[in-house]
């Protein structure tokens, strides 16, 4: 028998392909660009990561992600965080684990309820760019969606 | 029978009902002659000052300790309740060995502990010691690494792993002072310091104040090395550098998640060679990637102590050249990849640093760097991966980091023979609840996978090669492999295969903080849903409360045998190094 390699994206999206999206929910505007978790940072290494060209070009404008919803980090958050790959550790409930490097914290312009977790999501609003300290929970972000809305995929 | 049952219960509830001061360090504590340790004395009510007595062997203790202790009227637990008071004497230093009870009273509260303060032997045994710590070595790692490494024909092993040959062992409990269970800050510290503490804890006992920098501190062997020799320390870690294993050679924190103050306490200490990951806790905030939520650049911070630094395998060859005695090594923003997926899938993360140093080279580098001071040297060098990947259950990368983790014990070794006074101790923190049941055979008749799993006879023996002679299965996903079974852990899909994309990640939270089985396996073919068997919040599988064994060798390691606490480990590696002599 042949091993059969399996890529988690790839099993995941494909899995969750069959679901529609409700109908209620609006589409995300058709202008926006799409950014991925590939193209936010032009390189990475040991002393720091530096932001990619395509993120400086789109700053300040509406972008269209997709990605998974971390579970809020307390039910009344203005943002949650928007992750490549589903969450597998709460970096606030553990000692030893850590939020990945590439982040997007998303605030919302309307409070917004939980999408469950193996949910593929898309996020549209506006990216913004470099060290910010959320007021409220001392949350440090490197980039940012604001005013932004999501549907499940 | 039932008399004495009620008498025993009267006995109890009789003892229930009276306050408890507590006393740190805590009652049967062993203290290190002449090393400096907060003394703590917690009140349940708050008291008058002058209704506190204490007494050291029935004598005030003013006398016996040389100072007054200050006292807290009322110390605050969160949203400012009152958690009574508190005395407090930092940096004491008994220099006399021998039983100290200490009696705390105050109105009804009453406690009494003793402490023993051991000396060292006059002259030190070892020169050099060298202190490899699997994270998380289980018996299982270790026969599955050398079954994968070695191979085993008709019953009998083909090889021996580097730390077969160790000739003195010991069992060690790992509890800590507060559960059965433990984590690798509580063990590590214990095997650092001589105390046990609670989980999460480094270098300190827990007190009750939220506060984690203001625990009543111990001292850790740097500190008892810059003391008392002038011998050279290196910490090299497959993790963060401020993880909790290395952090415990120099760092004191109730919360072993304090890594950008730990990033500082390890610029106290410079330990010679520092190698490892966890660069974003050197950064400042504004840099990306950083971890740190102020503006310090310990990277910078480092480089004026005189630290030559080096951020891949090239730089770090190019470093050991350089002789300015002190290397900072940061191969990654956080933990180093496995070396499954370093060396052979190039997965994990190794796309963006794909020029990490392994184990191996960075234990050889550094015994190479600390060898030239004549003073001698302590090297502390942990794998962190087999911890990290038993966690997530990817008993696959746990085994092939088990083999690195041996060869970097046969790199300590062949530097042992050329230097007979050096010892070696190869032990791990804590275990995991995993064992191998046998084989999965994908020749074997059946629907199911479950059907192809070999037990007893039928397991027969995995066909891994290794073709090329590096000690390594030239491939994992072979067709009949051992099947490592964990006893434990969330609701995740059982594959019975080789992760090869990507390490395991079996479960996912939902809004809850619940843990619920990672869907991205549910297609494998054959996967099946297994239902954890721990509570919902846990995200992974849990250490085992099972004892470690200990192995090791060259001159004090007599001193380890039987069953022994993972602070006792202390005083027999200090005791090699002769540092509380009677005569200094």
């Amino acid at each position: 028998m042949t091993l059969i390699r399996i890529s988690r994206r790839d099993a995941l999206v494909g899995s969750l392909a069959a679901l529609a999206a409700p109908a209620f929910l609006a589409p995300p505007a058709l202008a926006a660009p799409m950014l991925t978790f590939d193209d936010l940072y032009g390189s990475v290494g040991v002393l720091g990561l530096a932001f990619s060209d395509k993120v400086k070009q789109l700053a300040g404008q509406e972008v269209t992600m997709r990605g998974f919803m971390a579970p809020p980090l307390k039910a009344e958050a203005a943002f949650f965080v928007l992750t490549e790959i589903p969450m597998s550790i709460c970096p606030f409930c553990s000692s030893d684990s850590d939020w990945p490097d590439n982040i997007v914290v998303v605030y919302l312009d309307a409070k917004q309820t939980f999408v469950q977790p193996n949910t593929v999501i898309e996020v549209s609003g506006t990216l913004e760019y470099g060290p910010w300290t959320d007021p409220e929970t001392g949350f440090v972000s490197l980039l940012r969606l604001r005013g932004a809305r999501f549907s499940a995929v | 029978m039932r008399k004495v049952l009620l008498a025993l219960a009267a006995t109890t509830m009789l003892a229930g009902a009276a306050q408890a001061a507590t006393v740190y360090p805590l009652d049967r504590a062993t203290i290190l002659a002449g090393s400096p340790f907060d003394f703590k004395v917690e009140f349940d009510a708050s008291v008058k000052p002058e209704d506190v007595k204490v007494t050291v062997n029935g004598q005030d203790y003013k006398a016996v300790f040389g100072s007054e202790a200050s006292f807290v009227a009322e110390e605050k637990g969160k949203d400012d309740k009152v958690l009574g008071s508190a005395l407090i004497l930092r940096d004491l230093v008994l220099a006399t060995p021998g039983d100290y009870t200490i009696e705390a009273v105050a109105g009804p509260e009453k406690k009494a502990v003793t402490w023993t303060v051991y000396g060292t032997a006059d002259q030190a045994k070892a020169k050099n010691v060298i202190f490899l710590i699997g994270d998380g070595l289980s018996v299982a790692h270790r026969t599955a690494a050398r079954i994968m490494s070695k191979g085993m024909t008709e019953g009998k092993a083909n090889g021996r792993l580097a730390m077969d040959d160790l000739d003195r062992m010991a069992f060690i409990g790992t509890a800590s002072t507060e559960a059965v269970a433990t984590d690798s800050a509580n063990t590590m510290s214990a095997y650092m310091t001589g105390h046990k503490t609670a989980v999460n804890a480094l270098g300190v006992y827990a007190d009750r104040t939220p506060d984690t920098l203001d625990d009543p501190k111990v001292e850790t062997l740097a500190e008892a090395l810059r003391r008392q020799t002038k011998k050279s320390i290196g910490i090299v870690a497959t993790s963060e550098i401020q993880d909790a294993t290395p952090a415990a050679v120099v760092a004191h924190t109730r919360k072993r998640a304090d890594k950008a103050q730990i990033t500082g306490m390890m610029l106290d200490v410079q330990p010679e060679v520092v190698l490892g990951g966890g660069s974003a806790y050197f950064l400042g905030k504004d840099t990306p990637g950083s971890k740190r939520k102020d503006d310090k650049d310990y990277i910078k911070a480092f480089q004026d102590a005189g630290y030559t630094l080096a951020t891949d395998k090239d730089e770090l060859v190019k470093a050991a050249g350089t002789n300015t005695g002190k290397i900072l090594g940061l191969f990654h923003t956080g933990n180093m990849d496995t070396a499954l997926d370093r060396k052979f899938l190039k997965k994990g993360t190794v796309e963006k640093f794909p020029n990490q140093p392994g184990l191996v080279e960075m234990t050889e580098l550094a015994l190479g760097e600390l060898s030239k001071n004549p003073e001698g040297f302590f090297l502390m060098v942990e794998a962190a991966n087999i911890d990290k990947m038993s966690h997530p259950l990817d008993w696959d990368r746990a085994v092939v980091d088990t083999i690195e983790f041996d060869k970097a014990v046969a790199a300590a070794r062949a530097f042992a023979e050329k230097n007979p006074d050096t010892l070696i101790v190869v032990t791990g923190d804590h275990t995991h609840g995993v064992s191998i049941i046998g084989t999965v055979d994908d020749e074997k008749e059946g629907d199911e996978m479950r059907a192809k799993v070999g037990t007893y006879a039928d397991a027969g023996f995995p066909n891994y090669a290794d073709a090329d002679g590096d000690g390594y299965p030239d491939k994992i996903d072979v067709s009949r492999r051992l099947f490592l079974a964990g006893n434990n852990g969330p609701d995740h899909y059982e594959t019975f295969r080789p992760k090869l994309d990507g390490p395991f990640v079996p479960a996912v939270q939902n809004e809850k903080k619940e843990y619920v089985a990672n869907e991205a396996y549910k297609d494998v073919p054959g996967a099946v849903l297994v239902t954890g068997n721990i509570p919902r919040d846990g995200d992974s599988g849990v250490h085992s409360v099972d004892d470690v064994v200990l192995q090791a060798g060259g001159p004090g390691s007599e001193g380890f045998k039987g069953y022994m606490e993972q602070s006792d480990v202390y005083r027999v590696i200090v005791d090699a190094l002769a540092l509380a002599p009677a005569k200094p």
